[in-house]
């Protein structure tokens, strides 16, 4: 028997999806080696001294040659053992849970927004292309990406925040919110993201949904008498998503692994801000999870992209 | 806002009538007594994912803040003054040549109720001691040789040579006092200790919890129902926190922004001229800095009153190449202020044979903020006088590691230390791990000795008087400015006179104090 096309590739993309995991650890391993100084060092900063720094080292097993520490290191995460952290001695796993949940969290948030809106937007603007509204919102769209986010988060802060005290300008919620709670607290760091990634999707759409206008099929619907509005929705769309829903994949990935800055300015303890600390103190383990679960995401996103293009494209469904 | 405000005035009306019917001086109307309760939050800088409770492991940052001013207690403790006072210890006993020390201990129990005993201090101390510590407080018990009870209450030092300012040591923000557990070994994963809060929840580098304890045996002091720390290590964010009322103190207000805080209503500013300072060292055993006239050349070519102006916007002193500031018991107040003179720097070159001089300064943000800033501004000035400073500007990420100690010439940062001997002997010394300026200076090395040892304060003034006279005149640093610690608050906090060694009142903040 034959599995369906689609499952085999959903097969063989985790497969390869594993592959470039492996790859991702050893290649991020080695190049936290590359940097100077190690964890004794750092954690010790101005008050290291020789014996002081000896003594972390063979307490942590930082005196094994790198490779050793390696293979040590991947025979518990094959087991399911990610470890402890090396600053503080934590259950990584356990470390990681709330971090990511915190970061998904906000992920969603900002993209239950952003994608109905920057497609809603797009659609609009493609229907009234050229007008006034079309003008507007590229204007605006293209003026929000094009600051740093730092930017926008902080005019975002001293009007929503400083200025009217709408909304909290920390977006920590504590341990034990409701969800009314964590939405209120974390909406500016939400609208923030919403602002960065809105036109990059927006534009996409816009411009995927302008490109198949001049398509004769279009022309043949236009003609039969269908209103703008169902020549859009019915004929346009459906052979746009896969661009779109490419574009949107990219920016829900970027949602999850790329927003440090937002957790810094609004001080939401998130992945990023894990991450980086833990470079900072070369502690290889949360290093190392952090950017499985970061790669791991861009995987995932990527092989659902790629199977909506091809589920909502009959051509690639059903070749021979 | 508003209420709050009334509520204060109306408070200060009523204790006002009280204070002038016992003739109290009109300074103390700003300070109301100090009363129970409040959920204090304190936006703090300094805080990582990669924290640990493990005393061994400290450089300050929210961890210390909560464990040295809150969940626990050291054997003696730095006043508002900035004397030694006993804290967990009762009576504290030096035998006459300053070796053998005896703390006496208080009788007083942990938060889960086990007494304190003298083994719970040993192993407090000996986590610092010994081959297998990785502590930044071992080099400062280095010189300790024993330390054994005599009975559940009492613990006896022995150090390999005298040291008067031993008490100080004790205060140290790593030798806080942590139970033992069944081996003898410090139980630091517990987190308990004796002091007046009780540790509720620590996430590494986001937040901290602390409920006060009802039976804290410290008479007035630990005045919040509870606290909070949060790690805010964004500066604007630090005071975006505490304009919108999300947090009621923050440390490490920006130079920058303070004159604007201040001026927010219902916000108050807290600064202290303290003991921190920005040392440039300069390698004394390598050319050309192995000649004095170099040193000194460079000495008087750095401006400066320009330096804590542009730099530290006023927020700071001139500095006189000596880490011992006006904070200092034996400050030198007689010692000439060195002061720019392009003229003098040149006169020291051609004593040293040259007629111009280029050397190159390691600078990185790394060791204080605007250090790089800083090293340009000593280069406009050094020019003037013939001196050529090339600026390197070295990564931030790894300087105390790769850079301090090991280039030749580079930029530093001290908190400063309790007491000169400390100070000196830490990085002024001969053989001193974190000497600097590699500083080798045998008047300078003998009368720390003499000085170490001698009990008697107005001899020990004498000494240390001379040896800031030496570190300007000979050392291999130049000491251009301390700064001050600024510290904003909600004007609903209160305090009492607040010490100078470190920002946020010595790091005692949370038991010091208290919200109306």
């Amino acid at each position: 028997m034959t599995l369906h096309p689609l499952v085999s590739m959903i097969l063989h993309r985790l497969a390869l999806g594993l592959l470039t995991l492996f790859a991702i650890s050893l290649f991020i391993f080695f190049a936290i080696e590359l940097l100077p100084g190690d964890l004794a060092e750092e954690v010790l900063g101005q008050s290291a001294t020789p014996e002081t720094v000896e003594a972390f080292r063979r307490e942590l097993g930082l005196d094994q040659p790198a490779m050793l520490r390696y293979f040590n290191w991947l025979g518990g995460v094959v087991r399911g053992d990610f470890g402890t952290s090396l600053a503080n001695g934590r259950d990584i796993a356990e470390l990681l849970a709330g971090r990511f949940a915190n970061t998904l969290f906000l992920a969603i948030y900002a993209a239950a927004i952003a994608v109905p809106l920057s497609i809603t937007l797009g659609l609009l603007a493609a229907l009234y292309r050229g007008s006034w509204f079309d003008r507007a919102v590229n204007i605006l769209t293209l003026t929000s990406i094009s600051f740093p986010e730092y930017f926008v988060a902080y005019i975002l802060l001293l009007y929503f925040s400083v200025t009217w005290g709408l909304f909290p300008s920390i977006a920590d919620f504590g341990s034990d919110a409701d969800l009314s709670t964590m939405l209120f607290r974390t909406f500016l760091p939400a609208l923030t993201l919403v602002l960065v990634v809105t036109a990059h999707m927006m534009r996409m759409t816009r411009a995927a949904i302008i490109n198949l206008l001049a398509q004769p099929y279009i022309e043949m619907a236009r003609l039969k008498g269908a209103s703008p509005v169902r020549v859009i929705l019915r004929h346009a769309l459906p052979n746009a998503l896969a661009p779109i829903v490419n574009v949107v994949a990219l920016n829900l990935a970027y949602l999850v692994t790329g927003v440090v800055i937002v957790e810094v300015v609004f001080v939401y303890p998130g992945l990023g801000q894990l991450m980086v600390d833990s470079v900072a103190k070369r502690d290889i383990p949360v290093v190392q999870a952090c950017c499985l679960i970061f790669a791991g995401i861009y995987i995932l996103l990527n092989l659902g992209a790629d199977v909506l293009a091809i589920a909502t494209n009959p051509r690639l469904m059903h070749r021979k | 806002m508003t209420l709050t405000h009334l509520d204060r005035r109306g408070f200060l009306r009523g204790t006002s009538a009280a204070a002038l019917a016992l003739g109290v001086a009109p300074r103390v109307f700003a300070q109301p007594a100090p009363q129970k309760g409040g959920h204090a939050r304190i936006g703090h800088s300094g805080g990582a994912t990669s924290d640990s409770i493990d005393p061994a492991t400290y450089t300050g940052g929210p961890v210390v803040t909560a464990m040295l001013g809150g969940v626990c207690n050291n054997l003696v403790e730095i006043d508002e003054n900035g004397a030694a006072k006993p804290e967990l210890a009762e009576e504290i006993t030096p035998s006459a040549d300053a070796k053998t020390w005896t703390f006496k201990l208080r009788k007083v129990s942990f938060s889960n109720g086990k007494p304190l005993t003298a083994a719970d201090v040993i192993a407090s101390y000996n986590h610092h001691r010994g081959e297998e510590t990785k502590s930044g407080a071992k080099e400062l018990l280095k010189d300790v040789v024993d330390i054994r009870a005599d009975g559940d209450h009492v613990v006896v030092f022995e150090l390999g040579s005298g040291n008067a300012d031993f008490p100080f040591v004790a205060a140290d923000y790593h030798l806080l006092i942590m139970p033992a557990d069944a081996s003898g070994k410090l139980d630091w994963k517990s987190g308990i200790g004796t002091g007046g809060y009780t540790l509720e929840e620590h996430e590494p580098g986001v937040r901290i919890r602390l409920k006060r304890r009802d039976d804290y045996w410290k008479e007035g002091r630990a005045w919040f129902d509870e606290v909070t720390l949060l790690t805010i290590n964004d500066p604007t964010a630090r005071q975006n926190a505490l304009v919108t009322g999300e947090v009621e103190i923050i440390n490490g207000v920006p130079t920058k922004t303070v004159h604007m805080l201040k001026r927010r209503p219902g916000i108050e500013t807290v600064e202290v001229t303290g003991s921190a300072h920005f040392p440039f060292p300069m390698h004394c055993d390598s050319a050309p800095f192995n000649d004095v006239n170099v040193r000194l050349a460079l000495k008087h070519a750095i401006n400066r009153e320009e330096m804590v102006e542009k730099i530290l916007r006023g927020h700071g002193t001139v500095g006189n190449d000596t880490p011992i500031g006006p904070a200092y018991r034996f400050y030198n107040a007689e010692l000439e202020q060195r002061s720019y003179d392009p003229d003098k720097a040149k006169f020291h070159l051609k004593q040293a044979g040259m007629d111009a001089l280029d050397v190159t300064l390691s600078a990185s943000s790394a060791a204080f903020s605007g250090a790089v800033d800083a090293a340009v501004l000593f280069q406009e000035s050094a020019a003037k006088a013939g001196i050529k400073v090339n600026v390197k500007n070295e990564p931030a990420d790894g300087y105390w590691s790769n850079v301090w100690l090991k280039k030749p010439f580079c930029m530093s940062y001290w908190n400063g230390r309790p007491t000169e001997d400390w100070m000196f002997s830490m990085v002024y010394a001969d053989g001193a791990s974190w000497n600097e300026s590699h500083w080798s200076n045998e008047r300078f090395n003998a009368l720390l000795k003499e000085a170490r040892v001698e009990l008697d304060d107005a001899k020990r003034a004498e000494m240390y008087g001379e040896m800031q006279q030496l570190c300007r005149d000979d050392g291999g640093s130049i000491i251009p400015m301390f700064s001050n610690f600024i510290d904003g608050k909600s004007e609903r906090i209160q305090h009492g006179k607040l010490a100078s060694n470190r920002f946020l009142d010595g790091w005692k903040a949370v038991e010091r104090w208290w919200m109306v």
